[in-house]
């Protein structure tokens, strides 16, 4: 027996990046523009998709939701009449906490992609592992609650920094807090300068319309160049 | 968490790469911007690699540290440790500096040259005595 050494040099994440580059390659075939949604557990994504969805003139949006287990979010949103379809990551893919760009990929069969500008992908609720897979987005937002402190752009940095949107939710909340609303805003952008940051709050109604702009804005997007 | 998904990206490139002989070394480039917590990833890469040609290697990782250019002035830096004296905010007095993208010069964002890699950069394996030749 002897041993060989083989050089590799390779991403560890390539297999995934393939995968999302095919799914991309899907998504501009049929002129659709995709964003992929984060944020940890309960900081208000869907609230703040169902406020967008409601207004959202002119942009024919579909929705593709992440979770673990059940339909709750898929309910919420097929009640606003856009085409939805439930991803989960519980019966196949091992509960996993993030999605993948395989896990999207499976999905695609159902999206109902010649319906729609743009199909925005919301994540399972996890602020670490999402970051790491592509899926085949064109742009990343984000959710950061108020509630969750002004500290953790500084804890999950790798999800601050790959999101060119974050919604800073739960501003309704502030005068109950001790959090620093600007502290929470440098933070951010000492991670990541090139942000897009936008206060809102999905209770309120707050900051929506530019939650909402933005989401416009990235349907009319062209195609980038892989 | 986290850790646990990198382990498995990690295991299947290793595993492509072996085709079908078993693994002695994983040796994988480690960014510290990939907020990887090497305990984390060596329990979950034993876990992971259970009963594949993978179990029994041993997991290699070489830290690589992060390094910035500003595309403005050209300045490099680490935004971790933190950038010293002349960087800009800090979020309030008497708190540690945070890592910044900022150039430390003239604050333009910086472009990661560093501290992005989870590269898999060679593997070991066992070359079977008597195997067909």
């Amino acid at each position: 027996m002897h041993r060989t050494r083989i050089r590799v040099a390779e991403d560890a994440l390539d297999a995934n990046e393939t995968i999302a580059r095919a799914n991309r390659d899907d998504f501009d075939r049929m002129d659709v523009r995709v964003v992929n949604l984060m944020s940890a557990p309960g900081a208000g994504k869907t609230t703040l998709l169902e406020r967008a969805i409601q207004g959202l003139d002119g942009t024919r949006i579909g929705v593709l939701e992440g979770d673990v287990q059940g339909s709750l979010d898929a309910d919420r949103i097929a009640h606003l009449h856009v085409p939805v379809t439930q991803l989960n990551t519980d019966p196949g893919f091992g509960g996993e906490c993030h999605l993948d760009a395989n896990m999207v990929r499976s999905a695609l069969p159902a999206v109902k992609l010649d319906e729609i500008d743009l199909l925005v992908i919301e994540n399972v609720g996890n602020l670490v592992c999402p970051a790491e897979f592509k899926v085949g987005e064109d742009a990343r937002a984000m959710v950061s609650s108020v509630a969750e402190g002004d500290d953790k752009p500084l804890k999950y940095p790798l999800m601050f920094r790959t999101c060119e949107l974050i919604l800073v939710n739960k501003i309704d909340l502030l005068p109950h807090l001790d959090v620093d609303l600007d502290r929470l805003v440098a933070n951010i952008e000492s991670v990541n300068p090139t942000a897009t940051v936008l206060p809102v709050s999905a209770k309120t109604g707050e900051g929506v319309e530019a939650w909402r702009d933005w989401l416009a804005r990235v349907g009319l997007r062209a195609p980038a160049a892989a | 968490m986290h850790e646990l998904a990198i382990s498995q990206a990690i295991i299947d490139t290793a595993l492509r790469h072996a085709d079908g002989r078993r693994l002695t070394s994983v040796h994988v480039r480690v960014g510290s911007l990939r907020q990887v917590v090497p305990d984390s990833l060596a329990f979950y890469f034993e876990i992971v690699a259970r009963d594949t040609a993978c179990e029994g290697a041993r997991l290699d990782l070489e830290p690589v540290a992060a390094l910035l250019r500003c595309p403005d002035c050209g300045d490099e830096w680490d935004p971790a440790p933190p950038p010293l004296a002349g960087h800009g905010a800090l979020p309030a007095a008497g708190l540690p500096p945070v890592p910044s993208f900022r150039c430390p010069r003239c604050a333009t964002p910086g472009k990661i040259l560093r501290g992005d890699e989870l590269e898999v950069e060679w593997i070991e394996v066992d070359e079977a005595v008597g195997a067909s030749p």
